[in-house]
């Protein structure tokens, strides 16, 4: 058993609408798992699924290998997107009510508190009421909150929004730093560099099918088409312009660089070599630039997406 | 996992903690005893005002009908005449001139009789001067027809009905005015306590909305649990509220009566005209003794143990629809449409209460009303001091219980669905639909 958590073909209706149609995911163990998808594609209703919030109509989620019980509650640590805490209620009181509903006992729950609040630098906080803090100091809380009671399986969504970039580095370390110290992370967002930044694997969702899954590298090597970025400096332009496009196929330049005498993409053949072409190319002119275009994950998700 | 205590036990100290809560609750009582002192001071302020009625009699035959009483003096104006009695009257600045015409039968006197005023007469002044002169003419009817006036007195008679159940159970008039208090305080209490405390609920549901935190809550705990967490709390402070409100109040009206020796009981309450009259006939002795066998008379033991079932069951049902309305919308002004099938029932239960239970208990109205789950609290709880069968407690008090397990079904079904609808006012349909999530 690699996968800590597995979905078989999970489908959920709400009245005729069908948010979730037979979706399947597995998430390996301490991994970083990437949970895609355009706006209303089913994801929330997914997690909501994992974290027993709704019933699925159909299929089964599997955490562990074990059917999802009320007790796997205190395995998995949520973060939602719509999240928020008691305005009036302080922070240390808050934080330990919510410890506490996560199965810890008050005294572990205010032990991990103290080790988080000054990890994080905020003991200072703990008599506060929520509404005196900013809305990045908050979600800060929030994320304690999260991963207080470790869990093996964390699921966020959107985890950085409303933080500063300093303070979503900081977030992006210490999530880095579970998945480190053993917890399998699913991570929804749309922020597609964090994904690229964070993610092992990926699954994304399109109007409630899953239409694209597997290792982030294994979809790039998918969807990339052998295209080269060129970067050439020559006293011959036009000539060797004409030269290249009567040998490949040549597309209008993606990137920038310093020296714009020659800018092209290069799509070659499956058959062709990179060594080929840049053999071609050193021939006739001084190479600045030789870079293979790899698929962004955003690339990946707007094509995908279109296509479907 | 069983977070129920745990979420009884923050609901409790939030609503408890809460700074408008705490002011509330030490500083209704004062105010209530402070309007209830004030009144009572004005009411009776205005009882000893002092009027004086001036009597203009052509005929002559009230001469000793209009005795003096401790707060109106009658002046009789006798052979003046009426331009003139007017104009004294207004110049005394005298509360009224009574004016008998001159008329030569006794039949048409009781027509040509008015009352002058600067302003309209009290309506106890008028009808206590025409109850005097209608004892007057029927005397004098009776004594043109040969009826001596000791005959007239000889034949008033005093009935005082005693009342005995078939049991053998013996009960006054007096009884029926303290069954009615006992119930119509329980009833009216339920009846306030649903409306403050449900509404206090439907806010805190409305409130974990609006804060967002509620997703974060239900990945812990199961949507039931927190619904009946919320109910339970807040019911827990809202007992504590009354105890406090029953206890300060019961001292400040102490102090308040002890200081300023108000009998604040004489501003109290409608059924005093009840109680006045029962104590007209009887002396206060008597009254007293009824009293004590009329409270003794009560079902205790049944009055105590029905109102803690119907109690409970009556705000279970009503607060779990509260909390299902809270979840179902974002904001309090988008709780307007479904708060009237809630207040409706509701409201009506009191009416049917005051109205018909007063009348008679056991009628059909009260009766069918009183099964009715959403009645029945207030209704059955104001029937049972008039001693209500117990079948028919059980049977209320058995489809009360079903209801509310199927208010509670349906409030969680809501509930689960609304806590987690965001920027949508529902209509009814759509609720419907949340059902089969």
């Amino acid at each position: 058993m690699n996968d800590l958590l597995v979905a078989n073909s999970v489908s959920k209706n709400f009245g005729n609408f069908r948010a979730l149609n037979q979706v399947s995911i597995a998430v390996p163990k301490g991994s970083i798992f990437g949970l895609l998808g355009p706006n209303g594609a089913g994801k929330t209703t997914l997690i909501r699924i994992i974290n027993q919030i709704t019933m699925p109509d159909e299929g089964s989620v599997l955490l562990d290998g074990n059917a999802l019980k009320p007790e796997h509650i205190r395995d998995i640590g949520y973060l939602p997107e719509e999240r928020g805490l008691y305005k009036s209620m302080k922070v240390g009181e808050q934080c330990l009510y919510l410890a506490q509903l996560k199965g810890l006992s008050k005294s572990e729950a205010k032990s991990r508190l103290k080790y988080w609040f000054d990890k994080l630098e905020i003991g200072d906080w703990w008599n506060k009421k929520i509404q005196e803090l900013s809305k990045g100091q908050a979600q800060k809380i929030q994320f304690i909150v999260t991963v207080l009671h470790k869990p093996k399986l964390l699921i966020f969504d959107e985890p950085f929004s409303g933080f500063d970039p300093i303070n979503a580095n900081l977030i992006k370390d210490e999530i880095l730093k579970l998945r480190d110290e053993g917890a399998t992370v699913i991570f929804s967002t749309h922020r597609m560099e964090s994904v690229e930044e964070l993610c092992d694997h990926i699954a994304l969702i399109h109007k409630s099918n899953k239409v694209l899954d597997g290792k982030l590298n294994d979809i790039k090597r998918q969807y990339k088409t052998n295209t080269f970025e060129v970067g050439l400096e020559s006293s011959n332009k036009e000539n060797i312009l004409s030269e290249i496009k009567n040998t490949f196929e040549v597309l209008p330049a993606t990137f920038k660089n310093l020296n714009d005498d020659i800018k092209l993409n290069i799509k070659i053949s499956d058959s062709t070599s990179p060594n080929d072409l840049l053999s071609f190319l050193t021939a006739k002119a001084e190479v600045h630039h030789f870079v293979e275009v790899i698929p962004s994950a955003s690339d990946i998700f707007i094509q995908t997406v279109k296509n479907n | 996992m069983n977070h129920l205590p745990l979420i009884i036990k923050r609901e409790y100290l939030t609503k408890v903690k809460n700074k408008s809560f705490i002011v509330m609750t030490f500083l209704s009582p004062i105010i209530m005893i402070a309007l209830i002192a004030v009144v009572a001071y004005l009411s009776q302020l205005n009882n000893d005002k002092e009027r004086t009625i001036s009597v203009l009699d052509e005929t002559g035959f009230l001469k000793d009908v209009f005795q003096n009483t401790e707060n109106t003096n009658y002046t009789s104006l006798n052979g003046l005449n009426l331009e003139d009695a007017i104009a004294l009257v207004k110049e005394k600045e005298d509360y009224g001139l009574l004016h008998i015409a001159e008329v030569d039968s006794l039949e048409s006197m009781a027509n040509n009789i008015k009352f002058y005023s600067e302003e309209s007469p009290s309506i106890s002044i008028m009808s206590n001067l025409e109850r005097k002169i209608e004892k007057r003419l029927r005397e004098m009817k009776l004594q043109e027809d040969g009826v001596t006036l000791a005959q007239i007195e000889a034949s008033k008679t005093n009935v005082e009905i005693a009342q005995e159940s078939f049991d053998g159970e013996k009960s006054s008039k007096i009884d029926n005015i303290v069954k009615l208090a006992f119930g119509g305080i329980a009833g009216y209490l339920l009846f306030m306590f649903i409306i403050i405390y449900g509404n206090m609920i439907m806010r805190s549901v409305i409130e974990e909305k609006t804060s967002r935190i509620i997703e974060i809550i239900i990945s812990s705990v199961k949507p039931i649990q927190l619904m009946m967490g919320k109910i339970i709390g807040t019911s827990l402070a809202g007992v504590t509220q009354f105890a406090i409100w029953v206890i300060l109040g019961g001292i400040l009206m102490m102090i308040v009566s002890s200081i300023f020796g108000i009998d604040l009981s004489q501003a109290s309450a409608p059924q005093q005209e009840l109680m006045n009259q029962a104590m007209e006939a009887e002396g206060a002795q008597v009254m007293v003794e009824n009293l004590l066998t009329a409270i003794s008379n009560l079902p205790i033991a049944n009055l105590v143990v029905a109102f803690v079932f119907f109690f409970i069951g009556g705000y279970l049902l009503y607060s779990s629809l509260y909390a299902a309305i809270g979840a179902a919308v974002d904001n309090e002004t988008d709780t307007q449409q479904f708060m009237l099938p809630i207040l409706m029932p509701l409201i009506l239960a009191v009416y049917v209460g005051v109205f018909t239970v007063i009348e008679d208990p056991h009628g059909t109205v009260s009766t069918v009303f009183s099964f009715i789950p959403f009645t029945s609290p207030v209704v059955m709880l104001m029937r049972i001091p008039f001693g209500v069968p117990l079948w028919q407690q059980g049977l209320s008090l058995l489809l009360l219980i079903g209801t509310f397990i199927f208010a509670v079904w349906f409030a969680a079904k809501i509930y689960r669905v609304g806590i987690l609808m965001y920027g949508k006012k529902p209509t009814y349909k759509e609720l419907f639909k949340w059902l089969k999530y």
